[in-house]
């Protein structure tokens, strides 16, 4: 069994409102030495197979087919053996 | 010439968990003497249904998928619903594209057309990965009010051909991810080929008709695109909602304006296809 963490990220130049908003809110609560707020989103999958590079190579196609869209994503891939 | 019947002309209203404006766009279709039905994306994937439920997706001339929350939004807005569409039915789907049948996507509708791959559909009819995005608004909300649309297509459109080419529509936006996208570094590149193609179909305009930023255009929509169609002009998708604007008593200045037979500005998108549908089939 493998866990593989999918962090996906936006792409460079691509605008994050809710990273912009995130430093607003939290100006506003006198965090003022917060310089930049990112969203990232994780997803967490548990994945029942023997081969770690088997598991790389269909969470690299999951996030081709669907978890992401590659017009303004990144993603980066973690599995650890559980 | 081989015509068909406006009455024979059958529909599908695509629905899974979460869209919430198929009645409003079968009304339109059936208003307009069609024959469009409810169709839930199971009964196309032969999943979960009786025999009587089961349906082919060549029983019709026409799919539109509505507007809504389609699996809640996970994900991203629409790669749900494309996601299950791509699993069974993706074959299907992009024959009846290439036999040149119209397939419609309003709103969430859109944001599923682009997670397919169907649009914008500048080469090939459907692309593996999507090839643009409808991401989240400039402003980070959910806009929601008329919007001003100017028509430029030629020809190319088959939903927009009995819109007169620069005429100003207005037409109710609501989406908090309407914002078209491509590839930042070929931006420029696509919107070429769209203009070169006759694929732009809507851009957002201000009251005086001048192509403006935020709030005329509520999302932020790169060349303050609104609607665009595949190369071949079948498969259309826009954010704004026609079939909310079927009626002229729906428009937000019909007092001031007058009711004008009651026909509204969205009315003509509906006409359009199936004006096309019984030419063509």
């Amino acid at each position: 069994m493998f866990e593989a963490k999918v962090t996906i990220g936006l792409k460079k130049g691509i605008s994050d409102p809710e990273g912009t908003n995130t430093l607003k809110a939290l100006k506003l609560l006198g965090f003022d030495n917060v310089v930049e707020a990112k969203t990232t989103r994780t997803i967490d999958l548990l994945i029942d197979s023997k081969n770690e590079s088997d598991v790389k190579k269909s969470v690299e196609q999951m996030c081709q087919r669907l978890l992401t869209n590659p017009v303004v994503h990144t993603y980066e891939i973690k599995v650890v053996k559980k | 010439m081989k015509s068909v019947k406006k009455s024979d002309v059958k529909i599908a209203v695509l629905r899974i968990e979460g869209t919430n404006c198929e009645q409003e766009s079968l009304d339109a279709f059936k208003r307009l003497g069609a024959n469009p039905e409810f169709v839930h994306l199971k009964q196309l994937l032969h999943l979960d249904c009786t025999k009587n439920e089961k349906r082919d997706i060549f029983n019709y001339q026409c799919i539109m998928i509505p507007g809504g929350f389609s699996a809640g939004d996970y994900i991203r807005a629409g790669a749900i619903f494309a996601a299950r569409i791509k699993s069974k039915l993706g074959k299907d789907l992009e024959e009846f594209v290439k036999q040149e049948y119209p397939v419609l996507g309003v709103c969430n509708g859109f944001q599923v057309l682009t997670e397919l791959g169907l649009l914008p559909g500048i080469k090939e009819i459907m692309t593996s990965v999507p090839d643009a995005c409808l991401y989240i608004n400039d402003s980070n909300r959910y806009e929601c009010r008329p919007t001003f649309l100017k028509h430029e297509n030629n020809i190319k459109c088959i939903f927009t051909r009995k819109i007169p080419k620069d005429d100003i529509l207005l037409i109710p936006s609501a989406h908090a991810e309407g914002k078209l996208l491509f590839t930042l570094d070929k931006q420029e590149e696509y919107l070429k080929k769209l203009e070169e193609n006759d694929q732009i179909v809507f851009r957002y305009i201000n009251k005086n008709g001048e192509y403006t930023g935020y709030p005329w255009n509520p999302n932020g929509s790169i060349s303050n695109l609104a609607g665009i169609c595949n190369y071949i002009g079948n498969v259309f998708g826009m954010m704004p909602h026609p079939e909310r604007s079927f009626y002229r008593h729906q428009h937000p200045n019909w007092v001031q304006n007058g009711l004008d037979n009651n026909i509204g500005d969205g009315i003509a998108i509906f006409e359009s296809a199936l004006d096309y549908i019984c030419k063509r089939f």
